[in-house]
Formats: C-alpha cells, sequence, structure tokens
C-alpha cells in the first residue's frame, strides 16, 4: 500500500512551498492559457512567451494543492529555453508516466516509460511518479501540462 | 474526552459492519455522512431477504411473491409519509434522489407553471441540484433567478425577503445547508412566499437524516429527501408533494406503471403517486429505506438530534482549542442553530492534501467545493474540507480528526 511519502517528496514539497516562475507575462505577445480541475476547484493560469522556435519564458499563476502546484513549478523550470519540440516531447513523457489511468480515458496507448532513460530525461520531474499510485491525484499533476500543450497549439496556430 | 449521553454510540457503531473495517491499518472513522451515510445491518439484510425470499415487480402480478414485493413496497412509502408527517402515503413519490425529486418538480410543474416575468427564488447556499435545474428551465422558458444572499455567520438574509419575493412563483430553498451545517427558518420562509402565492420547494436531503421534520408544520410544497444520507441504499429517494399539487401536475417520465391506460393515440395518467413512477422502481432500494427508517425510529430522531448537537459542540470547542488561529470554521457557531457538518480550512493548507493526509489514518473527509460553487465564490475559498457527524461518530472519532490535522500541519510546515 503506498505512503504519504510516495506522494509528498521532498522535490515535490519544495516546489510547492517555493513555487518557481510564479507571475504573469504581457499576453499578448505572449501566450495565456487558463486550466480547471472541476472535481477541486484547482486552477492554473500559464503565460508562455514562445520566440522563433524556443520557449523564451514561462509564468504560472493560479491556486491550488501542492501536486497541482508542484507539477506547475516543476513543469515550468522544466520547459523553460526548451525548444517547441522538446517541450512537446516532455509532455509525452511526463502523461505517459502518469498514463496508467489516463490511457483508457484518452485513447492513447502509449506505454508507460519504465526506463531509466525516460527517467532521466525527466529530471526532477520523477518525483512525481508516485502520483500514478493515488489515482484521483492524478488529475492535479497532469493539470499544467494539459494547459501547456493547449499554449503550445494557440501559439502554432496564432 | 467528554460523554455523550443522547445515543448509545458503541453499540451503534457494531451495528455498522463497514465500522468494523481498517483502512491503511487504522479503524476507519467515517466523517463523511454528509456527503452518504453508511448502512446498518439490518438495512443491508433486509435487502438481501428482500432478493432471496421476495422479488417480483410490484404493481403486476397476481401471485403470493408479487403481492409480497408490492406490499414491501408500498410499506416503505408508508414509513417515508410518516416520518415527514405527509398526510398521506400517496404524497410521497419514489424517486432515485433529490436530484431527481427537483428536477421532477422543475420539469413538470415549473414548465407548465413558469415563463417570462417570472421569478424563481434560491438562495447562494444551494446545492447543484437546486440550481442547475432552474438555470436549464430558465434557459428554456425565459423566467428570472434571483438569490437569497447569506451572512458572515452563514444564516440567510431574511431582513428584505418581502421585496425579494416580488414576482416570485416558485421559491427554492435548502432546509440545511450541506457546506455551513446552516439551519434555515423553513415556515418563516413559506409564510412568506405563500402571502404573495409563491410556492415552495425544500432540499430536505440534509434535514430529514438529522432531525425530525413534519411539512405541514414547514407549509412546504414540496420537500426533496435521499435514502443513502440516511442509513439507507442509493438509487432512492422521495418527492413529498402536497395532494391537490400532485394532482395538478402533469407527468414527467413517460412508461409503464404512469398510466391508466394506453391506445395508440393517446394515454390516461395513473393516480399519484404512480404518476410520476414510470418503469419498473427500485424495489428493493424501496425495502432498504423502510429499514433505514425503522432503525432511525427506533433511536428516535429527537435522540438523534441531541446527539448531534452534543457532538458538534465538542467538535466546535475542542477544534478551536486545539487549532486556535490555525483553524478557520465555516457556519454558524451555535450547535443549536446548525447541524453536524463542519466545513474548515487549516492553515494554509490545500483540502486536497488535508484529506489526504488524514486518509492515511483511516479518517475520511471530503475536500472540494461540495457541489455547492456559487457559495464557495460567496465565502472566497476554491475550496473546503468538511467533516461531518451521525449517529455512529463519538468524540473519539473528533479527536482522530484532530490529531490528523497536528500531522498535516507537521507535513507541510
Amino acid at each position: 500500500m503506498p505512503g504519504l511519502e510516495d506522494l509528498y517528496r521532498e522535490i515535490i514539497l519544495d516546489h510547492y512551498r517555493n513555487p518557481r516562475n510564479r507571475g504573469t507575462l504581457d499576453a499578448p505577445p505572449a501566450v495565456r492559457v487558463e486550466g480547471f480541475n472541476p472535481l477541486c476547484g484547482d486552477e492554473i493560469v500559464l503565460y508562455l512567451s514562445i520566440s522563433g522556435n524556443t520557449v523564451t519564458d514561462v509564468k504560472v499563476g493560479g491556486q491550488g494543492c501542492s501536486i497541482s502546484q508542484s507539477s506547475a513549478s516543476l513543469m515550468s523550470a522544466a520547459v523553460k529555453g526548451k525548444t517547441v519540440e522538446q517541450a512537446r516531447g516532455l509532455i509525452r513523457t511526463f502523461k505517459s508516466m502518469m498514463s496508467i489511468h489516463e490511457a483508457n480515458l484518452d485513447g492513447s496507448e502509449v506505454p508507460p516509460p519504465r526506463g531509466e532513460e525516460a527517467l532521466r530525461e525527466l529530471g526532477e520531474l520523477a518525483a512525481l511518479q508516485g502520483v500514478v499510485q493515488f489515482p484521483v491525484r492524478i488529475k492535479c499533476a497532469t493539470l499544467s501540462w494539459n494547459a501547456l500543450a493547449q499554449g503550445l497549439d494557440e501559439a502554432r496556430s496564432a | 474526552m467528554s460523554s455523550l449521553d443522547s445515543l448509545d454510540v458503541s453499540a451503534i457503531k457494531s451495528d455498522f459492519p463497514i465500522l468494523a473495517t481498517q483502512s491503511h491499518g487504522h479503524r476507519l472513522v467515517y466523517l463523511d455522512s454528509a456527503s452518504s451515510s453508511q448502512r446498518p445491518r439490518s438495512v443491508i439484510d433486509a435487502m438481501s431477504h428482500y432478493y432471496e425470499s421476495t422479488h417480483a415487480n410490484v404493481h403486476r402480478g397476481v401471485y403470493a411473491i408479487a403481492e409480497e414485493a408490492t406490499a414491501a413496497f408500498e410499506g416503505a412509502r408508508a414509513k417515508a409519509a410518516e416520518l415527514v408527517g405527509a398526510a398521506s402515503a400517496a404524497e410521497v413519490v419514489f424517486t432515485k434522489n433529490v436530484t431527481e425529486a427537483i428536477n421532477l418538480v422543475s420539469n413538470s410543474w415549473g414548465r407548465r407553471n413558469l415563463g417570462p416575468g417570472d421569478v424563481v427564488l434560491l438562495t447562494e447556499m444551494e446545492h447543484h441540484a437546486n440550481l442547475v435545474p432552474w438555470l436549464m428551465l430558465s434557459a428554456e422558458r425565459g423566467f428570472a433567478l434571483r438569490y437569497i444572499p447569506i451572512d458572515d455567520q452563514g444564516f440567510l438574509i431574511l431582513d428584505e425577503l418581502d421585496r425579494l419575493l416580488e414576482g416570485v412563483r416558485l421559491v427554492g430553498v435548502s432546509a440545511m445547508s450541506n457546506v455551513l451545517g446552516t439551519i434555515n427558518p423553513i415556515a418563516s420562509i413559506t409564510s412568506a412566499a405563500h402571502a404573495v402565492g409563491a410556492r415552495v420547494l425544500v432540499d430536505a436531503a440534509q434535514l430529514v437524516p438529522h432531525l425530525s421534520v413534519d411539512v405541514a408544520s414547514m407549509g412546504a410544497d414540496w420537500l426533496g429527501f435521499t435514502g443513502h444520507k440516511m442509513l439507507g441504499p442509493t438509487g432512492i429517494g422521495c418527492l413529498w408533494g402536497r395532494r391537490e399539487l400532485l394532482e395538478e401536475m402533469p407527468p414527467w417520465l413517460g412508461g409503464g406503471e404512469m398510466i391508466s391506460d394506453v391506445r395508440l393515440d393517446s394515454f390516461s395518467v395513473n393516480e399519484v403517486p404512480w404518476k410520476f413512477e414510470a418503469g419498473t422502481p427500485p424495489i428493493a432500494e424501496a425495502v432498504g429505506l423502510g429499514a433505514a427508517i425503522d432503525y432511525l425510529d427506533a433511536l428516535g430522531m429527537d435522540a438523534v438530534r441531541a446527539h448531534e448537537i452534543e457532538l458538534t459542540g465538542y467538535a466546535l470547542r475542542s477544534l478551536r482549542e486545539r487549532h486556535g488561529d490555525d483553524l478557520v470554521i465555516f457556519g454558524p457557531d451555535d450547535p443549536a442553530r446548525r447541524g453536524a457538518v463542519i466545513s474548515f480550512a487549516y492553515r494554509d493548507i490545500h483540502p486536497h492534501d488535508l484529506s489526504q493526509v488524514l486518509d492515511q489514518s483511516g479518517v475520511c473527509v471530503r475536500a472540494g467545493h461540495h457541489c455547492a460553487k456559487p457559495l464557495m465564490r460567496r465565502l472566497g475559498v476554491a475550496a473546503t474540507a468538511r467533516a461531518s457527524f451521525y449517529i455512529y461518530n463519538d468524540t473519539a472519532d473528533v479527536d482522530a480528526l484532530s490529531e490528523g490535522l497536528v500531522e498535516a500541519g507537521k507535513l507541510f510546515s
């Protein structure tokens, strides 16, 4: 049976207490995306500055539980300075890490990355892998990543 | 620990099989009865016995078990009618839950009687079940919605009720808030509403399980309550309505049972209450509800209420003493004016995180918006944690909650 230490890793609590990249950007030119978790009322407001093919800046607003807010903070640190393709790759890897229970919902059949290579690619984000043992919280963890995916799509079509 | 005298809680606990189970290696401390209560063995046994010995469809067969099933089903209706002081069993319509009871009123009476220029008066503390059906019908029929505001203690502000009632055809009001616990003065609201010719629909989902209810002295026109919050099964609720109103209301769902005759070009409807009960009803669930009412009757609703006032008083006192400014409790301070529902915020720990940590000690509390998002906005919070008590809870359960809050505080300090 999973214990609280599997969920509330120190890295997660650190990002919850000291969230990275909090704030806003002028939109436009930045892209502004909102994400809501209707279950618990958590919300994320994500700002993305994209220059050429690079995510040059990321800011995060909103409020919610430790999992949703730390995941957003970890995400912002991970994608800042990355290319759009790299950011999309991270979304895929992260969501497949969370996909044990989501796969049936969205119909995708991406096998979860269990290899060390995938975890290395995720870096600090791997701290969130314990969330899959608490299925109700998966939506908290993926909230900001869904907003990121939407933001990248909107930036491309803008 | 203080002792509570109104109910023998340890004897009651032993009647509930689930309370003998463990969660994460701890005894189960169930503090979410406002969402759904647990069931005593007598309810579970009544349903099993029904399926093992009696089941047949109701109001159809002439063989022995069909007659027994019909008698059991209608017997449960009579018990539900007596529980709320209905003039007759015919005034109780079985529904799926309170949500369906309210949708029945909105789709039947509402669609026929409400239109442009009319107003439906609700309150800021309503559950989504008493908001969304009216928002849906309002979009279709073009009437307006208006809301009775609440004060900072969580009481309805009724000073300007007469002005708010101008043009109102229907008042929809919760008898007890599922978030704040506030018990609303239904009798004075119905009397003011009737003075301007408005009907009153009471959402009594939180009231009927916890104290003695009498629809006549309330003066209500309709009152909804549900089985699973009062020791009964899920899937069965009741709409009580004044008989003359039920008689004039058109049917909502069509099908078998609700008709007296059907031709290829027409039909005529059955008598009340069956004209609102299309299709095979939840028979075993009705039997279970009847057994739940028997269980509550044996305890006595006045003793149930006295126990909950004592326990809520203990919880408010002990939680505040131990946690001081770390704890914010929403809703009325006086246990005599509220139900056994305590919504709270602890430090700045998100309710989801609180609930997750409490779960590790076997303590089940609800975290979220409690299907009352407009009320959450009024309170200025996105979500709250909520502990709710019932007949099987005692001071040790409150103490387990209190201890769990300390643990959560350590983790998120």
